[in-house]
């Protein structure tokens, strides 16, 4: 069977086609494209703009994918589309494009969970049979793990996402937006050298970040200013914007590897996923290898292509509840801001 | 693609547990921690090692500071709780530095351990059940899971009464003790140790006397504590547990309200505490959930 998948929560439109074999076996990736709004140094992406941007791409991608994917529209078997969670403008559009594909084509449609929909991919892809899930991305932070046909959330952030909180420190210091602020940071994050102080919040396996934020916006003044030089306690060097980058790096991401930590050893797991597009990191992939090294596990990761929002997964998600008999009527097929991981009856795992 | 499945590296036991005979014996490796069994000053008495070794993927600077932390408020909530008579494992001596500490042995089962295991008994010979909560066992066995539910709940009411939050609620950080008779040590003294850091002496109090025969709770895993008397940290505090309970036994998710009832009646102020969860639940689930 084959399913067109289409995501545009937030900055990202994709759009996928997805084939699973008649006799099951791993699922083939038939083509899967992308378009990434970028908005300019200093300013995040609104939901207008955003949601303009995919209305204009979404056809364009949807050809795209059809043609590198050498199928006819008749091959298809239903259209999948992100019903939440995520900014309401942009969901909307690529809503009512799946919409009018399923009323011209004659398709069924199946609205999919976001969330889920990385999960499912990160699991095909990595052949992960039924890891601790480290969910991050500029929305969400949630560990997860799998229980009686739900994934269920384990911790989360309280108040911003991790990806969130990375995305407005580079906003402060107007670092690019290109091809994503979280990357920049990380390429900044390589030549710093001192670690500052900064709030560590973890209560169990929440934590939160708005703190750390705020605290290391006041740092940032203070060296664009250059007021005084703040210097290292140790070798009263000046600190620079690397070694914020830096340390806020080690800061954030030590404490999502301890609360899947806290996860695994509570659950007796000794698999980790992770995705989302912060999952990207390879910083967080290294500790969280150096984690799961010591307790005698394993992670498990995807590129790019995977772990950053895409149609694919939204296809293969979709593909699933579609095997087992779940699509959504027309009337229903809207679009909501908010839809937790564990709403979700997954019928599709044992 | 899987980054890492190279084998453990063996984690070394801290000194001066590297001369303790017979050797302590690894028996869990928690969240955060390596809990051995191991002896105190006789070979008799025996006590728990809990032994945080350093997290080789943070910063140094950065865990030396938590597990400093951590290893310290550890202790100080654990002393506080046993002056007050919440029941909990007594310090015997730590080394903020070297990252250990060892307390009493307790000897019983995680809750968590005793909840899976009466479940699984409660589901055998009934049909697939596709919606939480509606999980029946047999009555007897729903009878004893609500027991448990309503010590957890004066267990957690005692703590949060003398005015301490856990900060990591979860099954695994409770225990059942099954022979409380055999658990308490006589009072003990360490006068024979030297080690700079300042070691510390449990009350060496007897724990309360257990009303039902399948045990007592004690709470273990303090690192996270803190002091509190604030309605809005017990509230997060119970709020934290009644998730844990949700993910790990979803089909003892409707015991929780037994957890709240016993809870609710545990201490004065424990209702107000009742309703700023509520709180704290509304504004879990409006969280704005972007993707
Ligand atoms: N005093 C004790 N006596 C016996 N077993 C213990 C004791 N303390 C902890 N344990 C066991 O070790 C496990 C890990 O200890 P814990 O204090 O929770 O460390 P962590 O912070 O690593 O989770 C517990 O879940 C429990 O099974
Ligand atoms: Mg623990």
């Amino acid at each position: 069977m084959i399913a067109l998948g289409l995501e545009g929560s937030a900055n990202k439109l994709g759009v996928g086609l997805i084939l699973h074999p008649p006799k099951g076996g791993a699922a083939h990736i038939l083509s899967n494209v992308r378009h990434t709004f970028v908005s300019p140094p200093g300013e995040g992406f609104l939901p207008k703009d955003t949601a303009k941007h995919h209305r204009l791409w979404i056809i364009r991608l949807v050809r795209q994918a059809m043609k590198e994917a050498a199928l006819r529209v008749e091959d298809i078997n239903c259209i999948c589309y992100t019903k939440g969670p995520g900014m309401g403008a942009p969901l909307q559009s690529v809503a009512v494009a799946a919409r009018m594909l399923g009323l011209l084509w004659e398709k069924k449609l199946v609205g999919v969970n976001h969330c889920v929909g990385h999960i499912e991919m990160g699991r095909e892809i990595t052949g992960a049979q039924n890891p601790v899930v480290l969910y991050v991305s500029g929305g969400n932070t949630q560990v997860i793990a799998y229980a009686s046909q739900r994934y269920r959330i384990f911790g989360e952030a309280l108040d911003i996402a991790v990806g969130n909180c990375l995305d407005r420190f580079a906003r402060t210091l107007r670092i690019s937006n290109d091809p994503a602020p979280g990357y920049n940071i990380e390429q900044m994050a390589k030549q710093g050298r001192h670690l500052v102080d900064l709030p560590y919040a973890v209560k169990g396996m929440d934590c939160s970040f708005s703190g750390i934020l705020a605290s290391i916006d006041i740092l940032a003044e203070k060296v664009d200013a250059n007021q005084g030089g703040r210097k290292d306690d140790l070798t009263n060097e000046v600190i620079t914007r690397e070694d914020l980058c830096f340390s806020l790096q080690e800061t954030v991401y030590a404490m999502l590897v301890e609360i899947t930590e806290r996860a695994m050893a509570h659950v007796g797991s000794s698999q980790v996923l992770i995705v989302g597009g912060v999952g990207s990191n390879e910083r967080l992939q290294e500790m969280m290898g150096i984690m799961a090294r010591n307790r005698r596990g394993s992670v498990f990761a995807t590129d790019e292509r995977f772990c950053i929002d895409n149609g694919i997964m939204i296809a293969h998600a979709g593909l699933l509840a579609y095997e087992t008999g779940s699509t959504t009527a027309f009337e229903d097929s809207t679009c909501t801001q908010r839809f937790r991981t564990d709403e979700v009856f997954v019928k599709w795992r044992e | 693609m899987e980054i890492t499945n190279v084998s453990p590296l063996p984690l070394p036991l801290p000194p001066p547990f590297t001369h303790t005979h017979p050797a302590p014996t690894l028996i869990t490796q928690g969240a955060e921690a390596l809990l051995y069994r191991t002896h105190f000053l006789r070979p008799a008495h025996p006590c728990a090692l809990k032994h945080r070794p350093a997290k080789a993927y943070r910063h140094p600077t950065l865990d030396k500071r938590l597990t400093r932390h951590r290893i310290l408020s550890e202790a100080r909530t654990l002393v506080k709780c046993r002056r007050e008579g919440v029941s909990v494992p007594g310090v015997l001596a730590l080394d903020a530095e070297a990252g250990w500490m060892l307390m009493e042995w307790v000897e019983g089962r995680t809750v968590k351990e005793v909840v899976v295991a009466a479940e699984s008994k409660g589901k055998k010979g009934e049909g697939e059940q596709e919606r939480n909560g509606e999980g029946k066992g047999e009555a007897g066995e729903d009878d004893g899971l609500r027991v448990l539910m309503g010590k957890i709940g004066r267990a957690v009411g005692r703590m949060h009464e003398v005015g301490v939050v856990h900060g990591d609620l979860t099954t695994s950080n409770m225990m059942l003790v099954v022979r409380p008779s055999q658990q308490s040590p006589p009072p003990l003294r360490n006068d024979g140790r030297t080690d700079g850091e300042g070691s510390y002496v449990g009350g060496g109090g007897r724990l309360e006397e257990v009303e039902e025969e399948e045990g007592e709770i004690v709470l273990i895993d303090f690192g996270l504590a803190a002091q509190s008397l604030q309605d809005e940290d017990k509230a997060v505090d119970l709020y934290v547990l009644e998730r844990a309970f949700g993910s790990t036994h979803p089909e003892a998710e409707a015991g929780f309200r037994e957890v709240l009832r016993a809870y609710g009646e545990s201490y004065r102020g424990a209702k107000v505490v009742l309703r700023r969860l509520e709180d704290v639940r509304l504004r879990g689930r409006k969280r704005s959930m972007l993707g």
